[in-house]
């Protein structure tokens, strides 16, 4: 499978992340040969096997449902860059109505 | 004080008997580090004051003659979270992230009395396998300066060889702790999935994610998992069974073990000859020590590769999406909408290796190539896994080499994403099937370290650690001191 640099340009709105044109060649390029790489397993025969999507034992955790102290408001504020009245500022702005915002 | 010289069970007697002071084995820490840092950069962020300040209390409250780790330093991996301590994974995005709490292992030491003395470097959110990928500095080799440390815990590894510190912490997703023991000739291991908890791990991929020591001896290591290890209620995943002293029987030796060797591991995978012979050496040293060694096969080997790079990438896509630009962490100067908010703070805010990642979990997981990608790499996971349950019937551990070279120089893969990829071949079956592979080092090829990995069922740690100790306890491969050639 080769992909084309649109389909590289549509991950990359997927995934929020823009580059430059020039980033983009390289970008598609490598991510060819990585492709080529995981078509491996197009070549695997996993009919009638499930997949294994987690760590090692599969079960539910279940505790009591009482109430605990959390992580102090104020403390958590510390590391938020603009903040007032427990409520995180974010710069004022006029959506432009095509970003999708 | 040179920290090669001594095991954690050395230091602590002489602190029990007064022959040196937890203010001093500090002092020494940072002695160790002025001196070496310079070359090796293992260290992001240093503690000083405060770990003084904890070795002081330590001496004036006295050492615990019951618990071994009691005022010993360590150094932390930089995706740990520790309280009040800047912890960046080594990212541009977390460049001035202070965590407002520990991780559970950080919380697990201290109470064991170890005594944290920095955050140590790693490729960004632990994605590589050099420390290249770090967004602010470059870790060499100790055993060689133009060479890598390994990665992703590249930092770990290296003071650790250095002896900067007599222990670190590390973690590993795909091989980010055995590869970095390997090339640098320390003793690491990858627990079991859920064996020690992973709260306060900054995530990456976390089906796969593990946290472990690095140290000079198997002993050592196993002193600091008794210490790390156990259920979390903040970590779901952990194991909820109960947690052996991994040092208990270290010492009955390999008698009539049955070591399983994959024929796939040694195949070509453009490995150095020297190190499949050092491997291959050990194994006959095994036999002679009353081991019995028999060939297994491992037979979708090939398929450990793609099958992780796209479930690993696509966690990775996942977990990275917490980074908005928003509630914490890097925010762009230039925006102009809230879309600019996340699309400008993550581009910039990301190094290039974490943006590929992202990009191709994201396209793993996309309408259209979910089934033939996605879901099709967790297909390949069960048929990995069980793989090793039936190799496991028959045999107690396998044992391979952990890498298929030694450290290759700083600069020689980085501008090549997929050969530093298909260089994991060895180690990502493993964090595929959850089970737990200790590192430790087996010979030279070229000058530099060559790591064996050890495979076990899981849950069964104690006896990787049994096995690796009979091997170092007849070889002195661990006693080898770091060269430090090369350089600029």
């Amino acid at each position: 499978m080769t992909i084309k640099e649109e389909l590289v340009v549509h991950v990359a709105k997927l995934a929020k992340l823009e580059f430059e044109d020039e980033e983009i060649h390289g970008f598609t390029e490598e991510f060819n040969n990585i492709l080529d790489m995981v078509e491996r397993l197009t070549g695997l025969d996993t009919e009638g096997i499930p997949g294994t999507y987690h760590g090692l034992i599969q079960e539910n955790v279940w505790r009591e449902d009482v109430s605990e102290k959390g992580t102090d408001r104020d403390e958590l504020m510390k590391n938020v860059i603009n903040h007032k009245d427990g409520f995180i500022e974010v710069p004022a702005m006029f959506d432009d109505g095509e970003s999708g915002a | 004080m040179d920290f090669l010289d001594y095991t954690l069970e050395e230091l602590h007697n002489m602190l029990v008997n007064k022959k040196t002071t937890a203010v001093e084995l500090m002092e020494a820490v940072y002695e160790n580090i002025e001196k070496t840092d310079g070359q090796v950069g293992a260290f992001l962020e240093l503690s000083k004051d405060e770990a003084l300040r904890a070795a002081k209390e330590a001496d004036e409250k006295g050492i615990d003659p019951n618990n071994v780790l009691s005022g010993l330093p360590i150094g932390i991996k930089d995706n740990i979270v520790t309280k009040g301590v800047k912890t960046t994974a080594a990212s541009k995005m977390l460049e001035d992230f202070i965590p407002t709490y520990d991780a559970t292992v950080v919380e697990k030491l201290r109470e064991a009395g170890m005594i944290s003395v920095g955050k140590l470097n790693m490729d960004e959110f632990a994605m590589g396998g050099s420390t290249e990928n770090s967004a602010f500095k470059l870790t060499r080799n100790p055993w060689h300066l133009n060479k890598v440390p390994g990665g992703s815990s590249g930092g770990s590894a290296a003071a650790v060889a250095a002896g900067q510190v007599p222990v670190s912490l590390g973690s590993d997703t795909g091989g980010s702790i055995r590869q970095p023991a390997a090339f640098t000739g320390t003793v690491g291991l990858k627990p079991t999935y859920g064996r020690v908890s992973r709260y306060g791990l900054i995530a990456f991929g976390s089906s796969l994610d593990t946290i472990g020591p690095f140290t000079r001896t198997v002993k050592d290591n196993a002193l600091v998992m008794n210490a790390i290890s156990g259920p979390d209620k903040r970590d779901s995943t952990t194991y909820k069974g109960e947690v052996p002293d991994f040092t208990e029987g270290i010492e009955e030796g390999v008698k009539g073990l049955r070591i399983g060797v994959p024929e796939e591991y040694f195949q070509e995978h453009g490995e150095e000859q020297g190190v499949a012979d050092a491997v291959k050496e050990a194994l006959e040293l095994y036999k002679e020590l009353g081991a019995e060694v028999v060939p297994v096969h491992l037979p979708h080997t090939d398929y450990g590769i793609p099958a992780y790079y796209i479930i690993a990438s696509s966690e990775a896509a996942s977990n990275l999406q917490r980074f908005d630009g928003i509630h914490y962490g890097y925010r762009s100067e230039d925006v102009h909408s809230l879309e600019d908010i996340y699309v400008k703070s993550r581009s910039e805010g990301f190094g290039r290796e974490v943006k590929r990642r992202i990009m191709l979990g994201t396209f793993s997981l996309s309408s259209g190539y979910y089934n033939a990608h996605f879901k099709k790499a967790a297909e390949a996971r069960t048929l990995i896994r069980k793989d090793f349950d039936g190799v496991f019937e028959d045999v107690d551990i396998l044992i391979s080499p952990t890498t298929t070279t030694t450290a290759y120089d700083i600069g020689g893969k980085i501008e090549d994403p997929l050969a530093m990829y298909l260089s994991d071949v060895l180690t990502v079956p493993i964090n595929l099937a959850g089970i737990p592979a200790l590192s430790i080092p087996c010979g030279f090829s070229n000058g530099l370290p060559v790591g064996m990995q050890l495979i076990g069922k899981a849950f069964d740690e104690k006896t990787l650690y049994r096995a690796a100790y009979a091997y170092e306890q007849a070889t002195d491969y661990h006693k080898q001191k770091p060269t430090f050639k090369g350089g600029e």
